[in-house]
């Protein structure tokens, strides 16, 4: 992780990953914001890791299991009338198969 | 002096409840009438639900002439707009979730529900809580109630901002970075991150999973305390809460803390910090050796790497939980002729410019080719201030630090900065990364009068031993509290 200036490219390629439509100016700005917070987050490559386990998660939780059983009512009408388009019980998006 | 009842602590009204020597429709007309005299000014609120909270007050009133009140009964509160609440608009601060009304309450709403509480208001944050100032919410900036030109902070300063305004006499927020405890300390008010998985998340929108916790704001510690007993504890519907038992966090505020060893940072007294901010700081340990606490130095040496490591798993787990926001089932969508234009489309102009940054951010760093360099390594350097904080808490049974190197800052001063925003979270984000608790409780004022807070944090699920701190540290008078100028 050398301390990098993201390029346009990088913008377009991250933002199309992301599903962002960004603007000319958004993609300007992007790049130095971007740039700006990697060359500051690169401080991390200070510290050796190499014998460290990574921490993903500090809960004490584990992973526990339930009854596979159904506990919520069927609520189609409360769940659809969020809906920014819709036809009868479904939610309608633009054609995809031709 | 007539008290408004707006103004009473949690406690206060309690008693004056209890005795019928106030109804709770009354203390929550009271609130109302004083958002309706300055919440245009102040903006702490997305929706004010007046008709909804005079109906569940006037229950609220019913239940205690039953004899079935509990501590919350009649209590007016706000809830951050990021709570999911049955049937009023929830925002998030977002265009991206225009119109949405969701379908269920979150846990801890319906918690709160079931206690009787009364819901005044959704407050305002952040868009999705990404932010130290709730200047980037699509419903704009919340001012600060001691300077009207200054932030609140955040990324819950509209339940801050309230709290300290006597708009309503608790809140709740949420903390993935420091949301609860730097807006708490700008305004003047108590606030406390619990330990990660205490209260569930069911029905919080989520930023950062393995951050996002839930948490109180009130006027003083004890009213903290009777809030966090209320919406901890074990959620069947949410996997990473934890399943221990909730102890008696009132009970444990004996303002006793004879022999309490309380570690003090060296990392955390640094160049650069307001002067008025270290002065507070240091007269509030010198209280607590008053208090019969000894005080320890100990050292957190990874503090530095702190702002670093979560500005890259934080936009990381952000970039996957704000994937949802795809148009289709609720909130925005903008047409297109196919599905991916569509998501394009929706999310560009959903979304704010703070928000698209961190999942850009999220994105890359979880990118083919960079995965490693980044989300890996900072995991890494993550285990590293985790165990900073296990070795520290061997010498010690709380640690002291300021909230934040400042007090509230100018509106528009950091916000064209991204760099220097995040930085403002600098002595809060550990916590956060190593899921421990942690209060902002008021320990003084700078010569403008801006409130400065003093943090405690402490060893997992060790809530009693900060609160009963912090509410010692509070009865004992060091700091004279303010009333704010709205």
């Amino acid at each position: 992780m050398a301390a990098q200036r993201i390029d346009l490219e990088t913008v377009r390629h991250v933002a199309r990953l992301a599903r962002l439509r960004l603007s000319s100016e958004e993609e300007t700005r992007m790049q130095e914001d971007l740039s700006a917070v990697l060359a500051y987050v690169d401080k991390l490559n200070q510290l050796p890791t190499d014998d460290l386990e990574p921490t993903a998660q500090v809960g004490e939780a584990g992973t526990p299991l339930r009854e596979d059983r159904i506990t919520n009512q069927p609520e189609t009408e409360a769940l659809l009338a969020n809906a920014p388009d819709r036809q009868g019980g479904f939610f309608r998006v633009p054609r995809i198969i031709d | 002096m007539i008290v408004e009842p707006c103004s009473l602590t949690i406690a206060e009204a309690r008693e004056l409840l209890d005795r019928r020597e106030l109804s709770a429709v009354e203390l929550t007309r009271s609130c109302l009438d004083r958002i309706a005299a300055h919440d245009g000014r102040l903006n702490a609120f997305i929706t004010v639900c007046r008709e909804a909270a005079l109906a569940q007050a006037a229950e609220a009133d019913a239940r205690m002439v039953g004899g079935a009140g509990g501590p919350l009964c009649g209590i007016p509160l706000a809830l951050k707009d990021i709570f999911l609440t049955r049937g009023v608009r929830t925002t998030c601060a977002s265009r991206i979730l225009d119109g949405f009304v969701p379908p269920f309450d979150a846990t801890v709403v319906a918690k709160l529900r079931a206690a009787g509480a009364v819901f005044l208001s959704k407050a305002n944050l952040d868009e999705f809580a990404m932010g130290s100032s709730t200047e980037n919410s699509a419903f704009g900036p919340t001012r600060n109630p001691y300077d009207l030109d200054r932030v609140a902070g955040g990324s819950s300063g509209g339940s801050a901002a309230a709290v300290a305004a006597n708009q309503c006499l608790g809140a709740l927020g949420t903390d993935t970075g420091g949301s609860i405890r730097e807006p708490a300390s700008f305004c003047g008010v108590v606030g406390i991150k619990p330990t990660y998985s205490r209260v569930s998340r069911y029905g919080v929108i989520a930023y950062a999973s393995s951050l996002d916790q839930v948490g109180p704001f009130a006027r003083t510690v004890r009213d903290c305390a009777v809030l966090l007993q209320a919406i901890a504890g074990v959620d069947p519907r949410d996997a990473t809460c934890a399943a221990r038992p909730v102890p008696d966090y009132a009970g444990a505020l004996t303002g006793e803390i004879k022999g309490l060893r309380i570690g003090v940072p060296r990392e955390y007294f640094i160049e650069g910090m307001a002067p008025a901010v270290d002065g507070a700081v240091r007269a509030a340990l010198r209280q607590f050796e008053a208090l019969g606490g000894r005080l320890e130095e100990v050292s957190l040496p990874h503090t530095e790497y702190a702002v670093a490591t979560y500005y890259v798993l934080a936009t990381a787990e952000a970039s996957a939980n704000l994937a949802r926001y795809d148009g289709i089932r609720y909130g925005l969508r903008v047409a297109a002729d196919n599905n991916i234009e569509l998501y394009e489309r929706t999310r560009g102009a959903g979304f704010g410019a703070e928000v698209k940054r961190r999942i850009m951010l999220g994105t890359f760093a979880l990118s083919a080719g960079y995965y490693d360099a980044y989300y890996l390594k900072a995991q890494k350097v993550r285990t590293l201030i985790r165990r900073d904080f296990a070795r520290a808490f061997e010498r010690c049974d709380v640690i002291a630090t300021p909230v934040a190197p400042t007090t509230a800052f100018a509106i528009g001063e950091k916000i064209a900065d991204p760099l220097q925003m995040y930085l403002s979270d600098i002595f809060t984000i550990s916590v956060n990364l190593a899921g421990l608790p942690g209060i902002s409780v008021p320990c003084g004022y700078d010569d403008r009068g801006l409130p400065i807070g003093l943090q405690l944090i402490g060893a997992p699920f060790a809530e009693e031993t900060i609160l009963r701190a912090a509410d010692a540290y509070e009865r004992s008078g060091a700091t004279v509290r303010r009333p704010p100028i709205i």
